[in-house]
Formats: C-alpha cells, sequence, structure tokens
C-alpha cells in the first residue's frame, strides 16, 4: 500500500498500462514536452519517448477524430483534453464517430478509446472552462463514462478503462488531482459499472459522483455531529454502466435519498437517479426523491459566487433536513 | 434553399481533355495486362447499373432516408481501389457504393443494406450512408461532411505506428473542404508525416452550392490550399481512369515509401442529384452543363471507346458485360427484397464491443436503460 495522490494515481495506472500494451499510446495538448498542463503526464515522455507520449496541436476534434481512427486498427490511444469543457470542439468525432461506428458498421468495428482530463468547476476559470458532461456523454448509448472521487478509483477505473475495447471516457477534477489516499502497489483493476459505499448509515442515503462526494462525507459527518441523523453515501464511481443495484439496496434501507451533482438540474445525472429510486423502491420511499445540482446557469466568475453555485456540505444538510 | 436566379455553373476550371490512347501508356498503366483493362470496365459498369437498380427501388419506396448515388464518378473509386496493396486502407463520406463495390463487397450485402435488412453488410443498421467492410480495409461511409477526415489521418496514423509500409485513402467532396475538422486533418498530417492521400472528388457542387459560392481559393483551385500547409497537391481529370491512376499511385508511392500526405482534387460529375432528394440539381446546374458532361465527358463512355479502339473489347463483349451487370443488380434487387428485415431484439445488439461479447465482459452494472 502507499500513500499517493489522485494525480499519481491516474499516473501510474496509465504507466501500467503502457508497459503492458504496446499499443497504448497518450496524445494530447502538453502532455509530453510541457510534462502536462495538470502534471498528469509528467515524467512519461522521459520514460516512454515520444512515440508513445504525443504532444498534439491544439486541434481537439482533429487529434481526437485522429485517435478514433488509429483505434480501428487496433492503437489504443489515450487522450487528454486539458478540461472536458473542450470536447465541444470535437462533439461530432466523440459522439457521431466514437459512439456511432460499430452500431452503424453492424458490429464490424470497435473503437477501444479512452479520453480523459477535468472536469468539474470550482476554480474561477468562468463559464467555457468548467463543464461536467458526464450526463451528455451518458446520454449516448455507445458510450461509457466514469466518474472516480479518489485515488484508489482513479487508478484502478483508469486501468479497466484503458483495457475495454469500447470507448470510455474518464471525468478527473483538477481540484481532486492533490487528494491523497492509499492505493495498493500490485495491480488491480476497478469494474466499471460498480458504485461503492463510501459511509454507511442508516437514517438517509446520500448518492453522489465525484467531488460532490467529497462534500456528501462532509455534510455526513455534520449530520452525525449535529444532527445525530447517520447518514449514507454512495459514491456512483460509474455513471455509464451503472450499479443500480447499490443505489436502490441503499434506499431501500434508509428509505430517503438525497442526490447531489455539479451537473445542472435539467437532464443532469441526478435526474436519471432519481427516476430509477421512484421506480424501483418507490413503496420503501417515505419522502420525495431530493437533488441538489449547481445552480442553473452558466459557471459564474467571482469566487465567492462560484463557491455558492456549486454544492457544499452545509446546502446538503440544510436538504437533508427538509425531509428527515 | 434560397432561389438562385441564374444557373452559375461552378467556378472550376475544367481539365485538357483526356486521351486515353497516350495515358494509357504512362508508367502507372503500361505494364497493364488486357484482362485487367478490361475488369476495370467491368467494374466501373457495375457500379453505375448497382446505382441505377438503387435508384428504381428508391422510388419504389424500398429504400428509406437518402440515396446519394455515384453515377458519373465511376473512374475514381475504381481507378484508386486498384491501385491499393495490402497494407493501403480507405475511407469514404456518404457517396460510398463505388468505394464499397471497388473493394470487392457484394452487391447482394450493399443492396440489402439499402433495403434495412438484416442480410445487409451492416445488418440493416447503417443504411445508404454506412458500408463498412474491415477484412477489405474499408472503412466507411460516413454522414457527418468532413467528419472522416480525421480518421483518414487515423489511419494513417496507425499503419505507421504499426510500422506497416502503407498509406490510407481518404476520399472527401468538395463541399467538405471547407469544414474546420478537414483543416485539422491537413495540419496534423503534415506536422507528423502520416501516409495519407487525402482525395478530393469535386464534382463542382456542395449540394446546392456551386464551388465559386462556397470556397475561397487560390487560383490554381480548392487543393491549391494545401500549400499552405506544405503538403504535396496536384489535380487530375476524373474523366480518364489512366489519368487517376498514374496521379493517384504518385501520391500512394509518396505516402508509402516517404510517410508524406497528398492532397489530390479529381475533377469529375454527378448526373444525378446530391442525393436523390435533391429536386433542385437542374436548378442549381445548367441543362447544358450537365449534358456536356453526359456527352462529353463520360469517364465509362470514354474507357469504352479506348477498349473499342484498341480491340480490347468488341461491341458483343461490351453488351455482354452490361447485361452482366444489369443481371447482377437485379438479382441483388430480389435478394434484398425477399430478405427478412431485423427483429426488435437486434437494436440494442452491436451497441458495445463488451455486451457483444459476454464471455470477455468484465463490466458490471446496467448499460441499457429502457424500462
Amino acid at each position: 500500500m502507499s500513500e499517493i495522490s489522485y494525480r499519481q494515481a491516474l499516473k501510474n495506472a496509465m504507466i501500467e498500462e503502457l508497459k503492458r500494451d504496446e499499443n497504448v499510446v497518450i496524445i494530447g495538448e502538453e502532455v509530453a514536452e510541457y510534462n502536462g498542463a495538470y502534471k498528469v503526464t509528467e515524467g512519461l515522455l522521459k520514460q516512454f519517448g515520444p512515440k508513445r507520449i504525443v504532444d498534439a496541436p491544439i486541434s481537439e476534434a482533429g487529434f481526437i477524430g485522429m485517435g478514433i481512427g488509429a483505434s480501428m486498427l487496433g492503437i489504443r490511444p489515450v487522450m487528454e483534453l486539458m478540461f472536458w469543457s473542450f470536447a465541444y470542439v470535437a462533439w461530432d468525432q466523440i459522439i457521431n464517430n466514437a459512439a456511432s461506428v460499430r452500431y452503424m458498421s453492424g458490429g464490424k468495428i470497435n473503437v477501444p478509446i479512452v479520453i480523459r482530463g477535468p472536469a468539474n468547476g470550482g476554480t474561477g476559470v468562468g463559464a467555457t472552462h468548467s463543464h461536467t458532461p458526464e450526463n451528455f456523454i451518458a446520454n449516448t448509448p455507445g458510450l461509457k463514462v466514469v466518474c472516480p472521487s479518489n485515488p484508489y478509483d482513479a487508478k484502478g477505473l483508469m486501468k479497466s478503462a484503458i483495457r475495454d475495447n469500447d470507448p470510455v471516457y474518464v471525468m478527473e477534477s483538477t481540484i481532486m488531482y492533490n487528494d491523497v489516499g492509499e492505493v495498493p502497489d500490485e495491480d488491480y483493476t476497478v469494474p466499471l459499472g460498480k458504485a461503492k459505499v463510501a459511509r454507511e448509515g442508516t437514517d438517509i442515503s446520500l448518492i453522489a459522483h465525484g467531488p460532490s462526494v467529497l462534500v456528501c462525507l462532509e455534510a455526513a459527518e455534520v449530520l452525525k455531529a449535529e444532527h445525530n441523523i447517520d447518514a449514507e453515501v454512495v459514491d456512483l464511481r460509474s455513471i455509464r454502466p451503472l450499479d443500480e443495484e447499490t443505489i436502490v439496496n441503499s434506499v431501500k434501507k434508509t428509505n430517503r435519498a438525497v442526490l447531489v451533482e455539479e451537473n445542472k438540474p435539467f437532464c443532469g445525472v441526478d435526474a436519471q437517479i432519481a427516476y430509477l429510486i421512484q421506480n424501483q423502491a418507490f413503496d420503501y420511499l417515505d419522502a420525495p426523491v431530493q437533488r441538489i445540482s449547481a445552480i442553473d446557469a452558466p459557471a459564474i466568475y467571482s469566487p465567492p459566487l462560484e463557491k455558492i453555485q456549486l454544492p457544499k456540505a452545509n446546502v446538503v444538510v440544510k436538504k437533508v433536513l427538509e425531509i428527515c | 434553399m434560397t432561389k438562385t436566379t441564374d444557373t452559375k455553373k461552378s467556378a472550376r476550371t475544367k481539365p485538357t481533355k483526356a486521351n486515353l490512347a497516350q495515358e494509357a501508356k504512362t508508367p502507372a498503366n503500361a505494364k497493364l495486362t488486357s484482362e485487367e483493362l478490361i475488369g476495370f470496365y467491368r467494374e466501373m459498369v457495375r457500379i453505375r447499373r448497382f446505382e441505377e437498380r438503387s435508384l428504381r427501388a428508391y422510388q419504389q419506396g424500398k429504400i428509406a432516408g437518402f440515396l446519394h448515388l455515384y453515377i458519373g464518378q465511376e473512374s475514381i473509386a475504381v481507378g484508386c481501389v486498384s491501385l491499393m496493396e495490402e497494407n493501403d486502407h480507405v475511407i469514404t463520406a456518404y457517396r460510398d457504393h463505388g468505394h464499397a463495390l471497388a473493394v470487392g463487397m457484394s452487391m447482394d450485402e450493399c443492396m440489402a443494406e439499402l433495403f434495412g435488412k438484416a442480410t445487409g453488410c451492416s445488418k440493416g443498421k447503417g443504411g445508404s450512408m454506412h458500408y463498412f467492410d474491415p477484412s477489405k480495409n474499408y472503412w466507411g461511409g460516413h454522414g457527418i461532411v468532413a467528419g472522416q477526415t480525421p480518421l483518414g489521418a487515423g489511419l494513417a496514423y496507425g499503419l505507421k505506428y504499426q510500422g506497416k509500409k502503407g498509406c490510407a485513402l481518404c476520399f472527401l467532396g468538395d463541399g467538405a473542404v471547407n469544414q474546420g475538422a478537414f483543416h485539422e486533418s491537413l495540419n496534423i498530417a503534415a506536422l507528423w508525416d502520416l501516409p495519407v492521400v487525402y482525395i478530393i472528388e469535386n464534382n463542382g457542387y456542395s449540394m446546392g452550392t456551386s464551388q465559386e459560392r462556397s470556397s475561397a481559393h487560390p487560383e490554381e483551385g480548392i487543393a491549391a490550399r494545401a500549400n499552405g500547409y506544405n503538403i504535396n497537391w496536384a489535380k487530375i481529370n476524373g474523366e480518364s481512369l489512366f489519368d487517376i491512376r498514374e496521379g493517384v499511385k504518385k501520391a500512394m508511392d509518396l505516402a508509402r515509401d516517404k510517410s508524406k500526405p497528398s492532397l489530390l482534387e479529381i475533377h469529375t460529375y454527378r448526373y444525378q442529384g446530391h442525393s436523390i432528394a435533391d429536386a433542385n440539381h437542374k436548378k442549381y446546374r445548367s441543362k447544358e452543363e450537365i449534358d456536356d458532361y453526359r456527352k462529353n465527358h463520360d469517364p465509362i463512355i470514354l474507357y469504352r471507346e479506348y477498349l473499342l479502339e484498341s480491340k480490347l473489347l468488341d461491341d458483343d463483349g461490351i453488351k455482354e458485360i452490361d447485361l452482366a451487370a444489369k443481371e447482377e443488380a437485379e438479382k441483388s434487387a430480389a435478394f434484398a427484397e425477399k430478405s427478412e428485415f431485423p427483429v426488435e431484439e437486434d437494436i440494442l445488439k452491436d451497441v458495445y464491443w463488451e455486451e457483444d461479447n459476454p464471455d470477455q465482459k468484465q463490466s458490471e452494472g446496467r448499460i441499457f436503460f429502457n424500462d
């Protein structure tokens, strides 16, 4: 076991897979010589050389489409988006090519790509740099998307993503890159489609993904200390595929749910979670499913307001008290 | 659709008239056997007869959606594919029936795909714009204009990465040259020395908009934009199968041997509309222009004349090839007609590799969300 950062965990996953499979190649802007805009790929160029670690020009549609094309021949590109907010520049490639080429060919082709990068707000970078598009990705059959919230899951899910023969998109977070956690030294993976109970509880289920999981864990501490409410925190980890069983079992146990996400409310991930809870655990609910999403406007710049716009522990606590 | 008061011809310059007898002697063509030479004619005729049969089927309501016919452009697919070797790959846009037949896909599977049947090359899931056959190094069949151009760079990148000596032929129309993704692809191809040959099948019109109304380019033409990326480029007369082979071979050799990209512009024409749904193709083009290309610049007619003049084939031989092609196309329509449609359960297949290969599945959880 080692205590390493989320950033290091991602890097270790890539190092292990680069060693394991010669078809894996890392492509992105500033990933090689600059050592990564957020240092996730720091040192990789030195270790693996320019064939395996490739600096792309600022052309998301170009290099991501190129990666998709190469993957049809068996290359396994792991492509970095400096911010997932830049995905829309390449949206045609990401949705119309990566997601659809297998289907439209009647199953003759598969696209074993990974696209990874930070998907988060909260850093004062404004509306065009703060997107969390896991909900858009999850709405697209043919794609998979995961949101690790800690170093252990970051490494395990990244390795699964790279080994997966379908397109898997990994939503990281600049805010979590420095978070430290225990990670095994030996080879392990975290399967897609498996949620985790991050904190066991009996009175209410707090269900979240990505940075919102940390918000819920903080809220759970406050709820216990100040209100004697024992909250269970469910970390989705994987959005598509989705672990419905863990979600439903939690709500069956606690009878109440508050969903927390950085997505905006309309058709965010939690809209889907809310649907499935009322559909599969209706008789177990003692209150309507509640939801905390980001406040429904483009990401505001002004730092104190940006903090208010995103889910916070005190807002989660307040919402819990409304239904408990 | 804006109403144009004048039927402008496209501003592209017409190449000098082809002289197939001369062009047959160029290095790429001089050593062709009579069997090969006749074979090219057969392939072009097969494509045209297939397209004509599918047009009829569309008018009979057997085919849904769009149908982008290749009639008039057959020399390009046949000429280029005839140059392909083991490690060469091809990708194109939605006017893809010609390329599919040229690489060796069957009329049966192609027609069945148009009819939406389970026996189609994409099991009925793709339709006209999405023919694929990886076993023949053929990667589609793509509906978004220029969407395939980064993929073409990717095929070249993959070949180079794997240390294979080969090239990617990436076809596009004159309508695609203004898309951003195409420019990104050119830059990447030049920057990284990718062995990709971009081939613009310039039929003068991006849907209803002539080249003059859509594209800003140097005097020499749209392919001259390659100068901006320091990419090798050339213009080719599409009415001559030999010219196509000679010009494209140079670019393919450059890609295979030196790993350098090229941008080729092949002058061609389509007699039908952009798609069969295009009701305006005789409005945005003049009757004189369409007739001129049909009578004086048809690649099949010109090639047939060459075969007859050089006594490689006589009138009976020509008739035989034509009849065989018509019969083959008719047979494929009958095959398509009597084939079954996919069943409802098929809708959820071929979405994820993992779901289609359950014995190797690693993921858990739910992947499809209908109730």
